[in-house]
């Protein structure tokens, strides 16, 4: 390998480290306008009229819309368009957008929104699951089939009600797992601009420029080759940024309307109402195995908080069960899973998409199973492993797997066998396990195009182009594609530059989601580059005169390997090829192989590659205050093969830090009005330098056989065990076992004095 | 009612007209084009909007255009000199102290003002120093050893 398994400055760093990476917020304009979405007061509310006049009649107000001026539902699956840029006829939760604005300037904007008169009469609002379904006459979202339920799964594989009635130990226990918000440090903002030949170009801070694309145009009711989606570098995302949003759809219209490019920037406090974050989830779990500790069955009922809108909410609803197998054999399992609108902010895809919540239960069980044997819980672990080239009983192929590994490496580094039960009291070490997705099979359209695309061109310059329509989100993309450039073609790696997240400049990808980018683009890119290399060792032999499997490329020439002396430079041999054959321009795709299920749902939880991951938690407990201190995470993770290693430890290092914020002091929460508790970074802690524990990122590698270089997913997977390992260290320093997210001081008391007042 | 004021912002000194409610990330971001300070919550509680004040890191969302007048400002574009990297940015660079980039300009700029005061911060005192810094993406273990990386080889350099 020339490059692959190195760890160079990312491509895009030295940019951000100067400030002079742009964002869409930097983003100026000749005659921009700056807009404004007003929003609802209620939780709940008809909306029987709305006056703009005076609004329209304010200096520097150029125009106002409503929601009827924006008709067309959307909704980023295509089988639950259920939302509108801003409300018709009702507002569904405080903070839905009702009008929007665009002024000469921001504080103009301003002043419009708040001079608009609205007529609201308010209306009963359910804010809770329980609420919801009990009052179906009191309808959230008027697109749903069955009162307010939003969507109920009911799956079984195998014998669950056999195996649990066998089982020598059985533990069964309600897990109520909290909302949190993605909190990038990057509000949402957007640009629109239409030209006078009618094309509309949108800069938007999206995670999923083609999803976008194909809103906008259907929303707008422009056809889909008038439109222009580029994504800016974006200031984070997480799941936040992975669907349409109002902002997008009112800075379009705007723009129509006045002929002028119009800038929206939500304020901190529109982020948490526009949310998309993690499904409050109520979940009751019911496991069993044998006294050997093998698992027999899981048994389990979930009822998801989905806000006021669908979102992602079919396939969180699915994922809320179907990726509870791996990374065990479990040779059966049983969930009920119920999403239901409530009056408040949509949740959505929030980094670990619907499978962290059933994750905490389950991992925190098999602790408990494990207690109940006597045995350690990291061999409970170990006998339950599913193993490598295995099926999982809901039809999942799991293809290479270090998940033994990922276990054996926290064990030794955290220095488990002389700390599991043998810390004093107040202080404990837990562990959990967990798997992960490394793209979704299927498109969330329904099509048999290639679900990514990559263009290589190179001329006479010697600089290598690279695009692509996926999203550089801060995971590193931009590198992983320019890596793949350099092993692929020998060039520099100065040489390249990429370009992504540009519906017209560059081929689709359907976006930085699932975990999917460095699989599918990275396939993509490599079959770009190797079609490319080709052409390059074709025009080389000419001029080497050695046989084509004799030239090397590498280090910025173009080489023959018995004699390294004899070779043409980089630049040389791309005039050379451009010369011979022609404009020098390659392409690759990545369509994934048919996997899955046979069975309504069967696809959702289908990868072609499945991550792996263990954690190990250390943690002190204070008993007077209640205060848990994590103070170090082990984090294992079995990324198939690290491309760029720095850059894998930062994701394994940023979804741990995730995790353990939702542990130990996110939450998502609301008034009993349905006001948000506090929509600001103050009163909504995320974890400061201060707060966070020491982070060990092991990198287990299990080459994967179909993923690029053997790489699968790691942005996403090694999140999931942070929070059961939490709680399962929780229980090995003060004996109590946490069942409600976040560990608080007041939960912690609390289950203290029921321990029994110590 | 607009007044001209001088700011004097890495080692230049502007003239502008402001209003005395502005703020002086919306002149730096919006009148200057120094758009490498960044609004991430305009509200004090993310650190996005760091700058430099006479040396002290600052709130530049929270802080009113006239009470700088005169001070010495430094942004996120005032760091590299003459094209070459400061040793926090390269630091930051080489050990993926950076992902998203959003937080980064303010980060560098705390950690700026830790080590002009303190040229042998300990790992405490780097998160001490760094935590009205809010990253979203790192766990802030890479900043905090790229801080330090950057204290050594500043040491060197004098």
């Amino acid at each position: 390998m020339k490059i692959i398994g190195t760890s160079r400055p990312r491509v895009d760093c030295v940019a951000k480290v100067t400030g002079a990476a742009r964002y869409a917020d930097d983003l100026v304009l000749p005659r921009m306008l700056h807009g404004r979405i007003l929003r609802s007061p209620h939780a709940h509310a008809r909306i029987r009229g709305i006056d703009l006049g005076p609004a329209r009649a304010m200096p520097g107000v150029y125009a106002a819309i409503v929601g009827e001026d924006l008709p067309v539902a959307y909704g980023i699956l295509p089988w639950t368009e259920d939302e509108y840029p801003l409300a018709i006829g009702r507002a569904l939760y405080i903070g839905d957008g009702v009008a929007a604005v665009a002024a000469v300037d921001e504080r103009t904007a301003i002043a419009a929104c708040a001079a608009i008169v609205v007529d609201y009469e308010p209306l009963k609002a359910v804010l809770t699951p329980q609420d919801a379904l009990a009052h179906p006459e009191i309808k959230v979202n008027e697109h749903a089939k069955d009162g307010n339920v939003s969507k109920k799964v009911d799956l079984a594989f195998g014998e669950v009600d056999a195996n649990l009635a066998r089982a020598d130990v059985v533990v069964e226990g309600d897990y109520h797992f909290a909302s949190s918000t993605h909190a990038a440090i990057e509000p949402h903002c957007v640009v629109a601009d239409c030209d006078a030949r009618g094309q509309l170009t949108v800069w938007s801070s999206t995670q999923v420029p083609h999803y976008l694309h194909r809103a906008l145009a259907s929303v707008l009711g422009l056809p889909e080759d008038r439109i222009r989606v580029i994504q800016p570098t974006v200031g984070g995302a997480f799941g936040g940024k992975s669907e349409p949003f109002d902002l997008e759809f009112c800075a379009a219209k705007l723009a129509m309307l006045t002929g002028r490019p119009v800038k929206i920037r939500y304020t901190r406090e529109e982020v948490f109402y526009a949310h998309r974050g993690r499904h409050p989830m109520q979940m009751h779990f019911k496991t069993g195995a044998t006294s050997e500790g093998k698992l027999l069955a899981v048994d389990s009922s979930i009822l998801i908080d989905g806000g006021a809108h669908s979102s992602f909410g079919l396939v969180t609803t699915y994922y809320s069960g179907q990726l509870l197998g791996a990374p065990y054999a479990l040779p059966a399992y049983r969930f009920h899973s119920t999403r239901v609108f409530t009056n408040k902010p949509a949740c959505g895809p929030k980094r670990g998409h619907g499978s962290v919540q059933p994750r905490f239960a389950i991992e925190c069980q098999l602790d408990e199973i494990a207690e109940r044997l006597g045995m350690d819980p990291i061999e409970l672990r170990r006998r339950n492993a599913l193993g490598a080239d295995s099926t999982t009983i809901n039809g999942q192929h799991i293809g290479s797997n270090g998940f033994l590994r990922c276990l054996e490496e926290v064990e030794r580094a955290s220095g488990w066998k002389d700390k599991f039960k043998k810390l004093p009291r107040g202080r404990g070490v837990g562990v959990a396990g967990s798997t992960y997705i490394s793209g979704t099979a299927y498109p969330i359209y329904p099509n048999e195009m290639p679900q990514s695309a990559v263009i290589v061109k190179l001329d006479r310059s010697g600089q290598v182009l690279v695009t692509s329509g996926v999203s550089e989100i801060g995971q590193g993309v931009e590198t992983m594609l320019a890596y793949v450039a350099v092993e692929e073609l020998g060039c520099e790696l100065s040489a390249v530059r990429v370009i992504t997240g540009d519906t017209t400049l560059c081929p689709v990808d359907l976006g930085a989601y699932s975990s999917r980018v460095t699989f599918m683009a990275g396939t993509a890119a490599i079959e770009a580059c190797r079609a490319m290399r080709a052409r390059l060792v074709d025009a080389a032999v000419t001029s080497l005169e050695c046989a084509p499997e004799d030239v090397e490329l590498a280090d910025g020439r173009a080489f023959d390997r018995k004699h390294p002396e004899r070779g043409l430079t980089f630049r040389e041999v791309t005039r050379l090829a451009e010369t011979l054959s022609g404009t020098l321009v390659t392409s690759g795709g990545y369509r994934t192989r048919k996997v899955g299920g046979e069975y309504r749902g069967g696809s959702i939880g289908a990868s072609p590659a499945y991550s792996f991951t263990a954690h190990i938690a250390e943690v002190s407990v204070d008993e007077r205050s209640g205060l848990v201190q994590v103070e170090h995470l082990w984090v294992a993770h079995d990324c198939g093969r690290a491309l760029h290693p720095i850059n894998v430890m930062g994701q394994m290092e940023g979804s741990a830090y995730m995790g353990f914020g939702e542990a130990i002091m996110e939450s998502h929460a609301f008034h009993d009005d349905g006001l948000h508790k506090g929509p600001n970074l103050l009163d909504y802690k995320l974890p400061t330098s201060l707060d966070v524990p020491e982070l060990h990122a092991l990198i287990v590698e299990a080459d994967e056989p179909g993923g690029p270089y053997g790489a699968k997913e790691v942005g996403e997977g090694p999140l999931h065990p942070s929070i059961p390992a939490i709680a399962n260290a929780i229980h090995d320093a003060v004996g109590i076992r946490l069942r409600a997210l976040p560990f608080s001081p007041e939960r912690v008391r609390d289950a203290l004095r029921a321990q029994g007042g110590r | 009612m607009k007044r001209l004021c001088t700011l004097t912002i890495n080692g230049e000194a502007r003239t502008l007209a402001v209003e005395d409610t502005d703020t002086l990330v919306e002149v730096l971001r919006e009148q200057l084009g120094l758009t490498g300070t960044k609004v991430g919550c305009d509200e004090g509680d993310c650190g996005a909007c760091t700058v430099l004040i006479d040396g002290k890191p600052t709130l530049s969302c929270l802080t009113l255009v006239g009470a700088v007048e005169g001070r010495a400002i430094v942004t996120i574009e005032g760091v590299a000199e003459q094209g070459k990297l400061h040793p926090l940015q390269q630091a930051f660079d080489e050990h993926g102290a950076a992902q998203c980039g959003f937080c980064t300009p303010g980060m560098i700029l705390s950690a700026k003002a830790l080590l002009d005061e303190n040229a042998h911060p300990s790992d405490d005192e780097i998160k001490h120093a760094l935590s009205g810094n809010l990253c979203r993406c790192t766990g802030y273990g890479r900043i905090v050893e790229a801080v330090g990386i950057a204290a050594k080889r500043l040491t060197v350099v004098r």
